[in-house]
């Protein structure tokens, strides 16, 4: 692979919005993923692999809940911070964002937020600094954009619960110390569970043959007839509404994600394009590929305008769920154009492994779908905006 | 041992370098700002003597607020406390006096500073601090040992490296070599946050003159268009450079 020549554009000047520690966290992140991730990132990908060593990295740099209160081993950052951190990893890799996106709002955030003192004790700490990986288990074979079906269930035995069923699609399973798992109790009320790996019938297969998100560890979580001891349930909150929290906080790290990819992904492209010469002249002097990079950085500047008022938001407790799909939405969108336009900058070479943009964008499906489809966000808006629901 | 650790704040190497107000003031608009390569070298070192030896470790900068950034990423690396002396740096000699009173008053042992800094490239101010404090000096230091007071100095040459004996209290201008670029660290979070509750602080100049003004900056001329001429073609190279390029 091309050595990491990235330079990130700031069109806007956004960096002058960006306090003093805002910028050095985020050049923490920059600096890691050129050194640690950039120079791996590819031969991963390509043979399908996590690079399970820039795990103690990720710690480093903040990027396992660094919103978590310093007491239970986060960073006690503000949300833009996260989201900088996160844009930073996607820059590198949509796949290594989402390991840290599960492990930050999928796994820290549930047990911060609706765990006892004793959860947030025992795993916090261990989470924060990549000693515990987490997966978390919403999305079942036959309930992924409507996960209020879910099958997957538990029992009161008295003294423990008793845990049946399967999630499909679960990033980080293989490999996972313990699972944040949503399932229905005997009412039909869903909660949130901790099940650990090493508890009888508990197994987590791994799903091969992916195009995407190869550099991220996919499986599924199998439970029969698991035996959980009740002091890992989450008891602080129950109901659909306890993991769409956790999506909350996670689609909002995946709409700064996303510009990081589509950072890289210009960035590649108008480096080429002042480059590569045909008919004499370098591409980038013909009007197409301008149109292209044009409206490339006009997207891409839009786009950090958009998180950085809902981090704004979100630091005073105000984005609505509406709000962030919004932005998860489009800001993905974005990047997953410019990469497909940008992998056509790049002719022949934009296939390759040479360049990171083919990669990018074979990510970006899985992150159009993820965390609730494109079509999804849409829905969501449009019943924020009407009233009316028009999921069934 | 007390060290400090002079830090200048410089454009990152990858910046576009522009002028304004008559071509007499850098335009620092867009630009991003960076630890002096140089200077980082000798923090790490600073770093390595504070871990393995004991030491305590402070930065010091002669700038605006402007600088704050760069001095917290120093911060953020492990130096243990910062000085800034709130001033522009206007030059070479101005710096180096306000810098030689920092280390007057704060009694160190080793001053490392960076043998030039990238932004002007002028090379004089740890000399400077050196005379003005009559301590002992290394330049171009590839290589720092220190043993109660007696150092050990590598030092590169023409051509080759000198090995030097000397002893504290010395100031020297380091350079890669200190440690490699392999040995940078990247400020990790824990490092960040310790950062926050560090002291960094500020510290009005002494009066003193600059030695010299900016009149006016000039940047390099646009490079030419480039002629390829075909291997085979020497009778066309040679009547180029002669009529056209008057080189030969
Ligand atoms: C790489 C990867 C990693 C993942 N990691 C995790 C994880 O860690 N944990 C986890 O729980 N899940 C995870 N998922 C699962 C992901 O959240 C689901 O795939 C997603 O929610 C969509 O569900 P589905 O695939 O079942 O699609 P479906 O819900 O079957 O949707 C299929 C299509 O129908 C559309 N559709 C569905 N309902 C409607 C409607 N009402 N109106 C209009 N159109 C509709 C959708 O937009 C989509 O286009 C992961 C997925 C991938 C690909």
């Amino acid at each position: 692979m091309k050595p990491d020549l990235f330079e990130a554009p700031d069109y806007y000047n956004i960096d002058d919005l960006l306090s003093e520690e805002h910028k050095l966290v985020r050049d923490a992140a920059r600096q890691w993923v050129k050194r640690d991730v950039s120079p791996i990132i590819e031969e991963y990908a390509q043979k399908a692999e996590f690079p399970k060593q820039i795990i103690s990295g990720l710690a480093e740099i903040g990027a396992f809940g660094p919103y978590i209160p310093e007491e239970y081993g986060g960073a006690g950052l503000d949300q833009i911070s996260y989201g900088l951190i996160m844009q930073e990893i996607e820059r590198g890799d949509s796949g290594v964002r989402s390991t840290a996106s599960v492990q930050s709002s999928l796994v820290m955030y549930p047990i911060y937020t609706y765990g006892t003192e004793e959860q947030r004790k025992k795993y916090l700490p261990k989470l924060a600094s990549g000693e515990f990986m987490g997966s978390f288990g919403l999305t079942e074979p036959n309930h992924g954009s409507n996960p209020s079906g879910m099958e997957t269930k538990y029992k009161d035995m008295g003294d423990h619960y008793l845990l049946n069923g399967a999630k499909l699609w679960i990033s980080n399973s293989p490999f996972c110390d313990i699972a944040v798992v949503w399932a229905k109790n005997e009412d039909g009320r869903i909660h949130g569970l901790i099940v650990e790996r090493g508890m009888e019938g508990f197994s987590t297969p791994e799903t091969h043959n992916k195009w995407s998100l190869r550099a991220s560890a996919t499986g599924e979580l199998i439970f029969d007839n698991v035996k959980i001891p009740k002091e890992n349930l989450l008891p602080n909150k129950s109901g659909l509404g306890a993991p769409l929290g956790c999506l909350d906080s996670a689609r909002y790290g995946i709409a700064w994600g996303a510009i990081g990819a589509a950072m890289d992904c210009y960035d590649t492209a108008l480096r080429y394009a002042k480059e590569r010469i045909q008919f004499g002249k370098p591409i980038g002097a013909y009007q197409l590929q301008q149109k292209k990079l044009a409206e490339m950085i006009t997207e891409i500047t839009k786009a950090q305008l958009l998180v950085l008022r809902l981090g704004q938001l979100k630091n005073q407790g105000k984005a609505t769920t509406a709000q962030i799909s919004m932005a998860k939405r489009n800001n993905v969108d974005m990047a997953l154009t410019i990469a497909r336009e940008a992998r056509q900058v790049l002719g022949a070479m934009g296939i390759t492994g040479e360049y990171s943009i083919m990669r990018h964008m074979m990510n970006l499906e899985s992150v159009i779908t993820y965390e609730g489809t494109h079509d999804i966000h849409l829905l969501i808006t449009g019943m924020d905006i009407t009233g009316l629901n028009a999921f069934k | 041992m007390k060290i400090l650790v002079c830090i200048s704040n410089v454009p990152d190497t990858t910046s576009k370098i522009n002028f304004t107000e008559g071509d007499t003031k850098f335009d620092t608009n867009g630009v991003q700002f960076v630890i002096n390569p140089n200077d980082e070298f000798g923090l790490t070192r600073a770093m390595w003597f504070k871990e393995k030896q004991g030491a305590t470790v402070h930065v010091a900068n002669v700038g605006g607020t402007a600088t704050e950034p760069t001095i917290r990423k120093a911060l953020a690396i492990g130096a243990d406390e910062a000085i800034r002396v709130n001033a522009e740096p206007i030059d070479g000699f101005y710096v180096a006096q306000q810098l030689a009173e920092v280390v007057k008053n704060g009694g160190y042992d080793l001053v490392i500073a960076g043998r030039e800094s990238l932004d002007y490239n002028g090379g004089m101010v740890p000399g400077m601090i050196a005379t003005l404090l009559d301590m002992n000096f290394v330049n171009t230091c590839t290589g720092l040992e220190v043993d109660g007071d007696t150092v050990t100095a590598t030092r590169e040459i023409d051509g080759g490296k000198e090995k030097i004996s000397t002893s504290l209290p010395l100031v020297i201008g380091g350079q890669k070599g200190l440690v490699q670029e392999s040995d940078l660290r990247i400020p990790n979070m824990r490092g960040i946050m310790m950062a926050r509750k560090k002291a960094l602080t500020v510290i009005e100049p002494i009066a003193v003159t600059a030695a010299t003004t900016d009149v006016s900056f000039d940047k390099p001329a646009a490079k030419g268009a480039v002629k390829l001429i075909d291997a085979d073609n020497i009778d066309e190279l040679i009547n180029l450079l002669h009529n056209e390029a008057k080189a030969i």
